[in-house]
């Protein structure tokens, strides 16, 4: 019975880990559990610029503890996700952006997947018109006088 | 697949010599990257500033004592190009650039120190300890400016041309090779 509770206990924390959020003052949590919902959401869209590989949800950093709190401010004030995420992106570029849109800067990023099945088409389309490899020309007498001496047990 | 294999002598060459040219690319690129970040003259992880190009965020910070607090507008003010410089006294990378620091204060370039999320008493230590290379130091307790500024950690550098438009942006210390191959030259086009 302590195993299995002990293992329930484990599994719970292992699940947990994948959405933790690095709260590390309950204080932060804004009372309106529907706003909270909303600057979360924003929050996981947004990177930690200290770790690059967090979201500003996730970390502990300082810096993500403070644009949290300003998120919590934002939409406290009812301003929209748009305005939030675009007051960050003109302070720390697309960059902060997990989810980076499509623009000349990042065309090659969202475009990639398309090139290469392009290219892959092409490939397929020359080796087509190519045509099958014609068949190898008959053996003349001697080659295969020589391929059935070879072939004898 | 045999389709496809190139006809003609030349054609074979040239699909081995494809390869190898793009080896050679890849390893010389990999080359200079590896010198320039031994250098210190390359970080991976930096970030580009949305800063540059635009004119400094406006802030009124207040001083560290016994320095008074600036303005935006202090920084620039009677047409000189100025530097600021965002430090802690829990940085370790702000230990590293105090010498440079110190040669530019000796060359006369204005430093306009903001101390960012840091204790009245551990930065005016840490000044005492290092020496104070700033014409101010303001204190930014809440770290509001820093990120007006797009800062992502300590130090950060700001040269701000006579035109108040922001030039230059470097995060992390900044190194002699930093400062001979990019901060004096700059200073002098600037200046």
């Amino acid at each position: 019975m302590m195993r299995r509770l002990a293992l329930a206990v484990l599994l719970a924390g292992a699940l947990g880990a994948g959405t933790a959020f690095a709260y590390s003052d309950p204080s932060e949590v804004l009372p309106n559990p529907a706003e909270e919902a909303r600057a979360e959401a924003i929050g996981r869209q947004l990177r930690c610029l200290v770790c690059q590989n967090e979201s500003i949800e996730q970390s502990d950093a300082g810096l993500a503890r403070d644009l949290r709190a300003i998120i919590r401010r934002k939409v406290a004030k009812g301003e929209s996700d748009k305005v939030i995420i675009g007051w960050m992106v003109a302070r720390y570029g697309n960059f902060i952006r997990l989810d980076p849109p499509f623009d000349a800067m990042t065309f090659a990023l969202w475009g990639a997947p398309f090139i290469a099945l392009g290219i892959g088409a092409g490939v397929v389309v020359l080796a087509r018109r190519r045509g099958p490899t014609p068949a190898p020309a008959p053996l003349d007498p001697d080659e295969q006088a020589r391929l059935s001496r070879l072939l004898e047990p | 697949m045999s389709a496809m294999l190139p006809s003609t002598p030349l054609a074979r060459r040239a699909l081995l010599a494809a390869p190898l040219a793009l080896f050679g690319i890849g390893g010389a690129s990999a080359y200079i990257l590896l010198q320039r970040m031994e250098r210190g003259t390359y970080d991976p992880h930096a970030l580009s500033s949305m800063l540059v190009g635009k004119k400094l965020p406006a802030f009124d910070l207040p001083g560290q004592p016994p320095s008074p607090g600036f303005t935006n507008l202090d920084v620039t003010k009677g047409g000189r190009l100025g530097l600021v410089n965002f430090f802690a006294s829990w940085c370790v990378p702000c230990l590293q650039e105090a010498p440079q620091l110190q040669r530019l204060a000796a060359m006369g370039v204005p430093l306009w120190g903001i101390a960012y999320k840091d204790k009245t008493a551990a930065t005016a230590q840490f000044l005492a300890a290092n020496g104070n290379p700033y014409r101010a130091v303001a204190r930014d307790a809440s770290g509001m400016t820093a990120i007006n500024f797009g800062l992502y950690g300590v130090p950060e550098t700001y040269l701000v041309d006579p035109g108040g438009i922001v030039r230059w942006r470097w995060a992390g210390g900044i190194s002699a090779d930093v400062m001979g191959d990019t901060l004096l030259p700059l200073l002098k086009r600037y200046g």
